[in-house]
């Protein structure tokens, strides 16, 4: 069905994408930039828009967006300008947002996404750096705007560093749409330059998209949708839309151009009723900041704090840790997910693979059933490296070690510890092993001559007595070849 | 350059500026006069000449990544016509004010 | 001592090193003669006699231990009322910021603090500065000494009405269009507009950002220098502020100007109706400063021509973006809405003046959609035509001379009624503040025709104040009229 759909339509879709900048100050003041707390405790004259005062830029924040710029192969700008967005709103101090217009800080790059339709380059349009309004409360009603009270203002949000990055319509699909937001959040957290908490708001995605029949030669019909919160949310949303568009297609309905807001809980796009030249923001360049026009070397320095990109280390954790897809997925999902990763392979210093498979099999069961990330776990790299030097040095069985590893995750302690006071610890001591060996022998002598006479099935059954003897501590490969040595 | 009574309706809107009648009406022509004298400019052609928005040659001015004390929750209050739980009070936001 | 308010802000420094007057005396001196004056002249808007007492008191225990914080410390100023005061009701002339009491300092009222200027209080004006006569005030007019039927000029009327009154020996005033040296002329005062970006913007309440420049009003060049010194200089809260720390200026005001070449533009004094009153003694002032030394140059400004229009477009434009903010929501009046449009519009169309609401309509109609190019884009290019015409005729001239003002001081009420003649006034001040440059007025005595004082403006390249003071100086030493008893008043 979906297959035919694809066939029929083709889907068209351009993101915006705003980040939150984590910089310690905010975009145009020194105040601190958070979450939560009590409102409008993080103010000051310039972020409350008090009469008289004055922006000053916030150097962190131009760096970062043209790191980001860079990061996004964007060429940056030889002369770049603020401009004033004009429009009322009573969460925006100024009536106005410092954003940027016709002359952003970065323009003109490309990223480039892969999944299972291959790899997709999505053009940059530009990525511009702006400041983040105050926010609302809605009172009475059902909490929500158009049936509210009144309203309550927060100005705490108000001047937080804002960066838009903004697609070319180069997106045809609801997939490549999440594999373009998947990945430009990997790429936003491996510069350092956000936390991309999405949930709290600190990345949010529009879209522009339309649908048209194939081989139409004219774009359909352009919707914006906005509130989008989450990768997941993207998905949803543009599916909803797009289905939409398909069936006013097929239905021969007329679409409107327009603003859709699109509603978390019922998983709908709705019509945001914008009025007809409410949009009218008479941008003009902002008097109070003046231009900037990054020197080569300023560019050259941000450019070579940039690092490893997130596509760089995928292909070095094929290469040389010799990792899968699906790991490498998961364990360079986040940079810290794989600075983790690389630490503790780095501390174990075998095959990084078995730590990845403890990393993946075991540890994320864990950290799943307790819903916190890997680098919130109580268990450090070097001792889940520990753990995985343990197993190999045969002091503990793997199934043991699974345990062991439980305990570690919920107290924080070292392997050999856990195991040690778990009374796992395997009797891997020759010298002491010997002596239990060789009384197995004497007392089942029978099955020992079978041995010698060639049987080798019948060790297992002595290797079982060992065992008895030792209440399961002796390590049981160690028990096997000294049986070995001793009847063949 | 006339200005019609629409124009000024629109305007004033954008301005959230609640105009009486009256003042429209004056509004209309006194902008009328004042973008008459203003088309003195408008015949000039200056497709060569390059915007100034800046009349001083700063480039670059900024400031380091520090924070520094805000005012305090009554301070940042304290001119506020109407408050409620620490925040801004306001009359009731109709959803298409939305940008 | 008697006529302590007359004395300039130098006299005063000069007394108060010499232990014979105390700040303290000079403040009371300085309360009386508002009490005198004020009620005929409505110079201020807030009188903060209790501070100003107060703050003498501080700095003549500082005295007394050797501690003074400058050589001025305990010569009183008060400022126009849109520099931001903590604690101080600061309204910009407007009924929508009425009952407003800061939580912050503007830079320029800091350095003046810490300059140990005790505060007299805040000074009427043009709401939000946007005016030639103070007539736009929110809180009534102000009017000029030298005849109160008159306005004593704009926007910073107040201040120019206080200092030319006696009221204060400097004031802090705001230049975007002549806001400063237009009522310096009026009422024969000096004046100066700076160079863009010379002193802080911070806590001054924004008309037109791109334009606007504190500037000081004083009765004599040397105070007006002394002054700029105390205020200007870089800035960290404004990034418009230029990067550099002010000159000396009085270190060289002395050196006279033999051998300076001054433009003279009798193109434009021609084309917009000077009154003759102004011509003869604005011409009598260029052969003053030929006769000390200058060499008079006939220059040509075409560009002046268009300053008006541009800076009728730049200047509403900038306000109706920084005016947004009086929205109902954190600070000032509110009149109740049922939503926050309403509450918002109400409370604009109530709480602004007519001029304000004109300029801010003027602006966004400049800025909306389908306009900006004939409009604000034209502007700006007229401002590049502007700067380019004053770097070709400063590469020939030190300085450029022109009246301040076309006229005198006008009465109340008769330019009220058109907008467009009013603008007219700012014909010759206007192209600076589209340029950035520094200018300052002088006076040059009184106009034949009504008696009543005409200025004299000089031109400088960005940044030369120090060759303008210089000039202004020579002209002001040689004339011999500030000071005297010519040059004062009879309120």
């Amino acid at each position: 069905m979906s297959t035919t759909k694809e066939d029929l339509f083709e889907t068209t879709c351009g993101l915006e994408i705003h980040v939150e900048l984590a910089t310690a100050s905010k975009m145009f003041c020194g105040c601190k930039v958070d979450f939560g707390g009590e409102p409008n405790t993080r103010t000051c004259p310039v972020c409350l828009g008090l009469p008289g005062s004055l922006p000053v830029a916030n150097e962190k924040a131009v760096e970062y967006t043209m790191k980001i710029g860079l990061a996004l192969n964007c060429k940056i700008a030889e002369y770049s300008l603020f401009h004033r967005k004009n429009y009322f709103y009573p969460d925006m101090p100024k009536d106005y947002q410092i954003s940027q217009y016709d002359l952003p800080l970065c323009y003109a790059g490309h990223v480039d996404i892969a999944g299972d339709w291959g790899t997709t380059t999505v053009g940059i349009t530009r990525v511009h750096l702006e400041e983040d309004t105050g926010k609302s409360i809605h009172v009475g009603g059902s909490g929500r705007i158009h049936d509210s009270a009144y309203s309550l203002e927060d100005f705490n949000r108000a001047g937080t560093p804002l960066v838009e990055i903004v697609s070319e319509p180069d997106i045809h699909s609801v997939a490549e749409a999440r594999a373009f937001v998947s990945e430009l959040r990997i790429l936003l957290d491996s510069l350092g330059v956000s936390d991309v908490r999405m949930e709290e708001g600190s990345l949010r995605v529009d879209a522009n998209i339309s649908v048209r029949r194939r081989g139409e030669t004219e774009y359909g019909t352009k919707v914006e949708v906005k509130n989008m919160n989450s990768v997941r949310s993207v998905g949803r949303a543009l599916e909803y839309e797009e289905l939409r568009q398909r069936e006013a297609i097929e239905a021969g309905e007329q679409l409107v151009q327009e603003t859709r807001h699109f509603d978390e809980r019922t998983g709908t796009t709705s019509s945001g009723r914008t009025k007809e030249g409410s949009s009218d923001y008479r941008y003009f360049p902002e008097p109070d900041l003046v231009p900037f026009e990054p020197s080569a070397e300023w560019v050259d320095r941000v450019q070579s704090t940039l690092g490893e990109t997130p596509t760089d280390r995928r292909a070095r954790f094929a290469t040389e840790y010799g990792l899968g897809a699906k790991d490498i997925e998961v364990l360079t999902a986040t940079s810290a997910t794989a600075d983790w990763f690389e630490t503790a392979a780095k501390a174990y210093g075998g095959d990084a693979k078995k730590v990845a498979n403890w990393i993946m099999a075991d540890l994320y069961g864990l950290l799943n059933e307790a819903s916190i990330e890997l680098t919130e776990s109580k268990i450090a790299p070097d001792q889940l490296a520990g753990l995985v030097k343990l197993v190999d040095g045969k002091s503990i069985s793997g199934k043991q070690a699974k345990s062991v590893l439980a305990e570690m995750f919920s107290s924080g302690k070292d392997a050999d510890a856990v195991a040690k006071e778990k009374g796992l610890e395997q009797i891997s001591d020759t010298g002491a092993l010997e002596g239990i060996v060789d009384e197995v022998i004497s007392e089942h002598a029978e099955a020992a001559a079978k041995v010698r006479a060639g049987n080798l099935g019948t060790i297992g059954f002595l290797v079982g007595q060992v065992m008895k003897k030792t209440r399961g501590q002796a390590n049981p490969g160690l028990v096997n070849d000294l049986l070995r040595r001793k009847l063949t | 350059m006339d200005i019609d009574r629409a124009t000024v309706d629109h305007v004033a809107r954008l301005a959230r500026l609640d105009l009486s009648d009256e003042e429209r009406e004056r509004m209309t022509t006194e902008l009328g006069n004042i973008l008459e004298h203003a088309a003195k400019i408008q015949a000039l052609d200056l497709d060569e000449v390059e915007p100034t928005s800046h009349a001083i040659p700063i480039r670059n001015a900024m400031r380091p990544d520090e924070v520094r004390p805000s005012l305090t929750q009554k301070e940042a209050l304290s001119g506020a016509p109407e408050v409620e739980d620490g925040r801004f009070k306001v009359p009731r936001i109709l959803e298409d004010e939305t940008p | 001592m008697t006529d302590l308010h007359w004395r300039s802000a130098t006299e005063l420094a000069g007394l108060l090193a010499n232990g014979e007057v105390s700040a303290v005396e000079i403040a009371q001196a300085l309360i009386e003669r508002a009490d005198e004056v004020d009620g005929q002249l409505h110079a201020y808007l807030h009188r903060t006699d209790e501070r100003l007492l107060e703050d003498a008191r501080a700095s003549d225990e500082r005295r007394a231990s050797g501690q003074t914080r400058s050589r001025f410390d305990g010569v009183p100023t008060a400022h126009k009322d849109l520099f931001v005061t903590k604690g101080v009701p600061t309204t910009s002339g407007s009924r929508i910021l009425e009952g407003w009491l800061p939580t912050y300092d503007g830079t320029l009222v800091k350095r003046s603090a810490q300059a140990g200027l005790p505060l007299q209080g805040k000074l009427n004006m043009d709401e939000f500065a946007m005016g030639s006569s103070t007539e736009n005030s929110g809180y009534g007019p102000s009017r000029n000494p030298w005849n109160t039927k008159s306005v004593p000029g704009g926007s910073s009327g107040g201040s120019s009405a206080l200092v030319a009154a006696g009221g204060t020996p400097w004031s802090w005033g705001t230049d975007t269009g002549g806001s400063v040296r237009q009522p310096a002329s009026l009422c024969g005062l000096v004046g100066v507009k700076p160079t863009y970006g010379l002193v802080s913007r911070f806590g001054v309440v924004a008309f037109a950002s791109s334009l606007d420049q504190p500037g000081p009003l004083t009765r004599t060049v040397t105070d007006a220098a002394a002054f700029l010194q105390i205020a200007g200089g870089h800035d960290p809260m404004d990034s418009t502020s230029i990067p550099q720390a002010v000159p000396d200026y009085l270190g060289s005001i002395s050196g006279g100007i033999e051998g300076m070449r001054i433009g003279i533009v009798t193109e434009i004094e021609e084309a917009e109706g000077t009154q003759p009153g102004v011509k003869t003694r604005v011409g009598e002032a260029y052969r003053r400063l030929e006769k000390l030394g200058a060499e008079l140059v006939e220059v040509s400004l075409p560009s002046f021509e268009f300053g008006i229009s541009a800076y009728y477009l730049v200047a509403p434009a900038e306000c109706s973006s920084n005016l947004a903010r009086y929205d109902a929501v954190r600070y000032g009046l509110r009149v109740e809405g049922p939503d926050v449009v309403s509450m918002t519009s109400r409370t604009r169309d109530e709480g602004f003046g007519d001029e304000v609401k004109r300029r801010i309509m003027l602006g966004t109609y400049a800025l909306s959609a389908g306009y900006y190019d004939a409009y604000y884009g034209k502007a700006q290019r007229v401002r590049t035509l502007t700067i380019r015409d004053l770097e070709r005729v400063f590469t020939d001239v030190d300085l450029i001379a022109t009246p301040t003002s076309p006229s005198t001081a006008f009465e109340l009420g008769a330019k009220t009624a058109d907008p467009l003649s009013m603008y007219l006034n700012d014909v010759f001040t206007v192209p600076v503040n589209l340029a950035g440059n520094a200018a300052i007025s002088v006076p040059c005595g009184t106009s034949p025709d009504d008696e009543l004082p005409v200025g004299l403006q000089l031109i400088a390249k960005a940044l030369d104040e120090t060759t303008m003071f210089r000039a202004a100086y020579a002209f002001e030493q040689d004339l011999g009229w500030a000071g005297s008893e010519e040059g004062r008043p009879s309120l």
